[in-house]
């Protein structure tokens, strides 16, 4: 057994934002193992006060630059909520594919070029442009392929254009939708090569039992629109959702913090696939069982797979939302915005795990206050216990310095998370 | 915009290239990263020494540092500092490093504490006000936009291997929109800065129907009067004129102007 080992990581790499890992083991006992969240703050939340809301949409958007359809879809229903707006079916569809695209391009974004390398043995996706060309050449084909169909009814990939209170500026083009309806269906073979690459890693035996939040579904895997869940029975309303964050900040870190039933739990695509493995479809669930995750899975690591099988889903419901799209006429592509006082909240599923929104207007539709919390902060208080959980495990199996230092690693960036956002 | 150096001639062919980020979103270093079907091409012109997002090696030797992101807290500033010491060419990468972006929002309230408050509570927590990183160094390339156009971005870092200049548009995102035969912004009620912003985004938003906010800040020809007044006469109000203005920083001085006269 390895006695004492000091592991203090500035700023850790292949992760978006700044945060630090610091293990200090002594005579095999740990004194401390802390996941910090370092980032600077923007404000957000002031920043909107006295803007109407037309603003929410455009600016929330900016909290993130992976996520930012996410932002702004969860704005837009927060709006929407908030003024006793429903969206056109036409609508809601073609948000729901834009968002399954940015799921697709952000979740191969974190499998191939920001986890894969460990997996690999190398310090980033720049080694395997020689050693594993195929493999890069894939993840870029899938990549485009998403962003591209996010251009194409989003107006653009990062930060959108169309998307709007009421709905759409433009509608996507009919015949472009047809083409990446067959793109679609071509990707499916990468996908699978995609879940065999994974086949091939070895994920560490790690487990800490924790409970996981996502939107419940209802027929549907759940991205936007539904209840409030966790693994541990609760549900409540969307209009609830401080109920299920329950904020609190530390000494550590510039993000706050969440816990509900426990100390800490988890939210993304595990979260989502611990809570709604029903709703799958097929394929997604024989992926999953290729690469042995099943419900209710507690190792950290495996959020990596749950991921790819999610790529699986959003790809085949994608198909099915363009099938339906082309087979009805366009109805009109925004409706009339009648702001009214009051209180919106707006939850939506986006990458890395469920993400609330909630404004308070007057009557003339500006902004009195605004709160938005992250899927990261509400995973921070998992990974920080995680973190701990995993020095006792790297103690006990007698790893290295280094492996540990790698496997602390690995398990932040397991949770693919966006800690710029998390500091909004 | 000129460049300081020469050293990027043809006789380096190979510039190593870090990637830095401030208070940010991150998306413009990721638009890089976005341009998947020349992203490997674009990888083989430069050596990428640094670039956190993506990889874990780093190093403090390199030839241009893109900078993104504005300063917002003290750590920054020595960090930008750092990087000014170590590259021989500084490019803002981004309307955050231009002009302090989005996060400059939250300096119109000219009461950092309230801000504080409004998110943080009585927890105590270290901010300034959001600056351009031009404020605190010399930048020798400004890269607009929020996002950045990937295209562009390329266009530049060729530009700068063969030793070129850079030169941005001087005239506004409205020709380059007019050049599309869009539909204008305009004639469907809707309030658009693409007749005083600086092109080079190739009319982006009003491509999609969305009326230009500005994010690429004012054109050297900006006649910002004769904006107020055709959204005047298409009784536009003046505050979602001021919301675009505002947005991104670019528009700060007009936009101080503004707020004297409007009594805003
Ligand atoms: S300029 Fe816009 S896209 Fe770029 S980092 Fe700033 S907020 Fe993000
Ligand atoms: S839409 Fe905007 S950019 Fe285009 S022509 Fe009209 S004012 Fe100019
Ligand atoms: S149209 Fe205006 S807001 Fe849109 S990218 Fe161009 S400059 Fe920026």
């Amino acid at each position: 057994m390895k006695l004492s080992c000091d592991i203090d990581v500035k700023h850790l790499t292949r992760v978006e934002g700044h945060g630090n890992i610091k293990i200090t083991i002594k005579n095999g006992k740990v004194q401390e193992a802390r996941w910090e969240v370092v980032e600077t703050p923007r404000f957000f939340e002031a920043m909107l006060v006295g803007k109407n809301f037309e603003n929410a949409p455009y600016i929330c958007g900016r909290i993130c630059g992976i996520c930012s359809i996410g932002h702004t879809l969860a704005a837009i229903r927060t709006v929407e909520n908030g003024f006793g707006m429903k969206p056109s079916a036409q609508t809601a569809k073609l948000r729901l594919l834009l968002k399954h695209m940015e799921t697709l391009q952000s979740h191969i974004l974190h499998v191939y070029f920001l986890a894969a390398p460990d997996f690999l043995g190398v310090g980033s996706v720049l080694p395997l442009v020689k050693s594993h060309p195929d493999v890069v050449q894939r993840a870029l084909r899938l990549k485009l392929l998403a962003n591209d169909i996010c251009d194409e009814v989003g107006g653009r990939r990062m930060h959108p254009t169309r998307t709007v209170v009421g709905g759409f500026t433009m509608l996507p083009d009919k015949y472009a939708l047809g083409q990446f309806k067959s793109r679609l269906k071509n990707c499916l073979g990468d996908l699978v090569a995609s879940a065999e690459l994974f086949k091939t890693f070895v994920f560490p035996e790690f487990e800490r039992e924790t409970e996981f939040v996502a939107l419940k579904g209802e027929g549907d895997y759940p991205f936007i629109d539904g209840d409030l869940i966790s693994t541990d029975g609760i549900c409540k309303a969307e209009y609830d959702y401080l109920t299920m964050t329950n904020e609190y900040m530390d000494e550590y870190s510039t993000s706050k913090l969440s816990k509900l039933s426990r100390k800490s739990f988890a939210v993304g695509a595990l979260a989502r696939f611990n809570n709604n493995y029903d709703f799958l479809e097929q394929t997604a669930k024989d992926i999953a069982e290729m690469l042995d995750l099943r419900p209710v899975n507690h190792n950290p690591f495996m959020n990596n797979v749950a991921q790819v099988v999610e790529c699986v889903h959003v790809v085949l419901d994608s198909i099915r939302l363009i099938d339906e799209l082309l087979g009805t006429e366009y109805g009109p592509e925004r409706q009339e915005v009648t702001p009214k006082a009051g209180l919106g909240v707006g939850a939506v599923e986006v990458p890395r795990g469920i993400l609330y929104h909630c404004l308070e207007f007057d009557a003339e539709g500006r902004i009195k206050r605004a709160d938005c919390v992250i899927p990261t902060s509400q995973n921070h208080a998992n990974i920080f216990h995680d973190i701990e959980d995993l020095a006792r495990f790297c103690v006990e199996q007698g790893k290295t310095d280094k492996e540990t230092e790698l496997l602390a690693e690995m398990l932040v960036r397991a949770y693919d998370p966006c800690i710029s956002c998390s500091v909004h | 915009m000129t460049t300081k150096q020469t050293f990027l001639g043809v006789n380096v062919p190979k510039p190593r290239v870090a990637f830095f980020e401030l208070s940010s979103c991150e998306g413009c270093q990721l638009q890089i990263l976005n341009n998947e079907a020349t992203l490997l091409d674009f990888l083989s012109m430069v050596e990428i020494v640094t670039f956190r997002e993506g990889m874990t090696e780093k190093s403090d030797e390199y030839d241009v540092a893109f900078v993104e992101g504005c300063i917002t807290r003290k750590d920054e500033e020595q960090r930008l500092l750092t990087i000014r010491k170590n590259a021989g060419l500084v490019v803002a990468l981004g309307s955050c490093a231009c002009f302090g972006g989005v996060n400059q929002l939250k300096n119109r309230f000219n009461d950092l504490n309230w801000v504080k408050k409004e998110v943080y509570g009585d927890h105590p927590i270290d901010t300034q006000e959001a600056k351009p990183i031009s404020t605190l160094i010399d930048v020798d390339l400004e890269i607009y936009g929020c996002p950045i156009k990937k295209e562009e971005v390329e266009d530049i870092v060729v530009n700068l291997i063969l030793g070129k200049s850079i030169d941005h548009p001087k005239y506004p995102v409205c020709m380059e929109c007019k050049a599309k035969s869009n539909i204008c912004l305009f004639d469907l009620g809707e309030p658009c800065l693409g007749p005083i912003t600086r092109a080079g985004c190739d009319a982006w938003c009003p491509s999609s129907r969305l009326g230009c906010w500005g994010c690429r800040g004012p054109a050297p020809e900006a006649n910002i009067k004769q904006l107020l007044h055709i959204c005047n006469e298409r009784e536009i109000p003046m505050e979602r004129v001021m919301d675009r203005l505002e947005c991104f920083g670019g528009f700060s001085e007009s936009i101080e102007q503004l707020r004297r006269t409007e009594g805003r």
